[in-house]
């Protein structure tokens, strides 16, 4: 007898969420030591029942500051990424200039550079110009992530976009700026969603350049913060844990909020996987 | 009266540039003086971001090569003194021990992730082809490991790995598969195969968003075409799968590779390199002679290493993925 198609398409269903869940066990289980009391070190109980929230009191007062200054450097990135981005997209994409398919290619091969590269490169530098343990200093060398993989998504977008409207608004008399500005931007939204939403991934989940560009707790993102609770708090897990889980949330919340920009950023192909 | 003159001179220049992709730009500015203006304010939409690349991509690709030539101490960040020192990094860089194992590690590593993250991808690209009730949240949930932090993930794998207290360590015990535990994260080989683990789980959403959607521009027509012929799932998936996707396939394994090359979080915090480097990769090595050690001409070297890998995979993506636009 052959099953009917949708007792099929059901039991894909159930296989969908086994694979699934195997997959999202280790999110799972990151919440549930978040969860746990202290020092409970077998961490071996499926559930955190009751749930002890000591662990994020701590977290909080030990990382709060730290998750402030990651928030501070991903919307600065996202800023500063699209603000150069938007424009040379734009350009790239509608002028014709001589060397675009030249700009292009290296837009495409920054991708490829090692961070460590430009850590090494920049740490010297910065230390010269005194921009070590700065906001400024990490907001520009993260946005060497964004800026490059903002260039292409809204560039393959812009192409799109018929010139005749441009021309249309440039007989009426509007100025390049005015066009890009009120017509353009509003126009490839979406685009520069998907740019904001990686570019802002990307940044918060540095972890290089914080550790190489930063000397001292005073600006200390996140990302780093945990690598040094992992090395002074392993007895703490559960503390450890919330911070992880903290530091998750925006992923969590762009994933639930913008799920069609990730899923299109994911699979535009250009994107740095990871 | 000015303004409307150039107003004509504009739009007449913008229909030009409309139409002539790559021709005409020398003749016309020859012709007339106004071009050059207006195509130095059109310049001046990239500038910005032009000059951002070369200072944080051109002048970093630069300088390390010019560190790679010098010495580099504790001391030279005070002293501002980096004696010019030929090709004595290199030499003493190549020839180390600790190198050629740090490839030998970068390889496997490398290797291992890939072969892990795009078979499984794959499968669940496959899995995910045909819809089902909730295929679709299922999908977008999928993504979730890799849009974590990598030092989230690492660190949460470490404590899922702890030999003593880790939750894998305690369900293969309960399953008595193992009676002692797997020393995961303290034995030299079981520790490489750990955050070669980890970084498979890290990569496997990407490879399936990417092959699902390579997947999805296959023509179903194509499919019962195969069906009509006779072909099971094997032979279709043989003959019109495999075929039609491999574009896609190309970019998905080089982008993987030049992203898995130069991996430093995973490994920095689940294992810090050790046991007794047994996880030190490339990039790893790079990060410890320039930053832990401060020898940077030396930490140059390996990082120039990875730019001569990373650049020879950019030539093949960049192969691949025109492929990939005219097939």
């Amino acid at each position: 007898m052959k099953p009917s198609p949708s007792r099929g398409r059901l039991s894909s269903t159930v296989v969908g969420i086994v694979l699934l869940a195997l997959m999202l066990f280790p999110v799972y289980w990151m919440v549930n030591a978040s969860l746990q009391p202290a020092g409970n070190l077998l961490g071996g109980d499926l559930f955190p029942l009751p749930p002890d929230v000591s662990g994020y009191v701590i977290a909080l007062r030990d990382q709060g500051s730290n998750l402030l200054t990651s928030l501070v450097i991903a919307l600065g990135s996202v800023a500063l990424s699209l603000g150069l981005a938007a424009p040379a997209a734009y350009a790239l994409a509608q002028f014709s200039l001589r060397g675009t398919n030249l700009v292009l290619l290296g837009v495409l091969i920054t991708q490829m550079v090692p961070s460590i590269v430009v850590a090494n490169a920049l740490y010297s530098a910065y230390t010269d110009l005194g921009l070590l343990n700065s906001h400024v200093g990490l907001i520009l060398a993260d946005s060497t992530a964004g800026t490059p993989f903002a260039i292409i998504i809204l560039h393959s977008f812009m192409r799109t976009i018929p010139r005749e409207i441009i021309e249309a608004a440039r007989v009426d008399g509007a100025g390049r700026v005015r066009v890009f500005r009120s017509m353009v931007l509003p126009l490839s939204s979406n685009a520069l969603i998907t740019a904001a939403v990686f570019t802002f991934l990307f940044t918060w989940s540095d972890f290089l350049f914080a550790l190489t560009l930063t000397t001292t707790p005073t600006v200390q993102p996140i990302t780093l913060g945990i690598y040094q609770y992992l090395g002074a708090h392993t007895e703490q897990w559960n503390a450890v844990m919330a911070t992880t889980v903290m530091a998750s949330v925006p992923a969590v919340l762009l994933l639930a909020v913008a799920q069609r920009h990730v899923t299109a950023g994911a699979t535009s192909g250009a994107v740095r996987a990871g | 009266m000015r303004k409307r003159s150039r107003l004509v001179t504009d739009r007449s220049l913008n229909f030009r540039t409309g139409t002539g992709r790559d021709d005409g730009g020398v003749d016309a500015r020859a012709r007339r003086a106004p071009r050059a203006r207006f195509g130095l304010a059109q310049w001046m939409f990239v500038v910005p971001a032009g000059a951002y690349l070369l200072l944080f991509f051109g002048y970093p690709l630069v300088k390390n090569i010019a560190m790679s030539f010098q010495q580099y101490t504790t001391t030279t960040f005070y002293t501002g003194e980096a004696p010019f020192v030929g090709l004595q990094n290199y030499s003493k860089v190549l020839s180390a021990n600790l190198f050629s194992q740090a490839v030998i590690t970068t390889v496997l590593f490398t290797v291992g992730s890939i072969c892990g993250q795009f078979v499984l991808g794959l499968a669940m690209a496959l899995f995910f082809q045909h819809r089902f009730p909730l295929s679709r949240a299922l999908r977008s949930l999928l993504l979730l490991p890799w849009l974590l932090p990598l030092v989230v993930s690492g660190t949460t794998w470490r404590w899922m790995l702890d030999p003593d207290t880790g939750v894998v360590n305690a369900a293969l015990r309960g399953l008595h598969l193992s009676s002692s535990g797997v020393p995961w994260l303290t034995g030299t080989s079981q520790a490489l195969v750990s955050v070669i683990l980890i970084n498979i789980w890290v990569g496997i959403p990407f490879n399936t968003a990417i092959l699902y959607g390579g997947l999805l521009n296959i023509p179903t027509h194509l499919y019962e075409a195969a069906k009509l012929d006779g072909a099971g799932p094997v032979m279709s998936f043989r003959y019109v799968t495999w075929p039609l996707l491999r574009p896609v396939v190309s970019v998905v394994l080089v982008l993987g590779v030049v992203y898995t090359v130069k991996v430093l979080d995973i490994i920095l915090v689940v294992t810090g390199g050790g046991p007794a480097g047994a996880t030190e990769t490339i990039a790893t090595r790079a990060y410890e002679l320039s930053f832990q050690q401060f020898e940077f001409g030396r930490g140059a070297v390996l990082s120039n290493v990875l730019i001569v890998f990373s650049l020879a995979f950019a030539l093949l993506h960049l192969r691949a993925s025109r492929r990939a636009l005219t097939v």
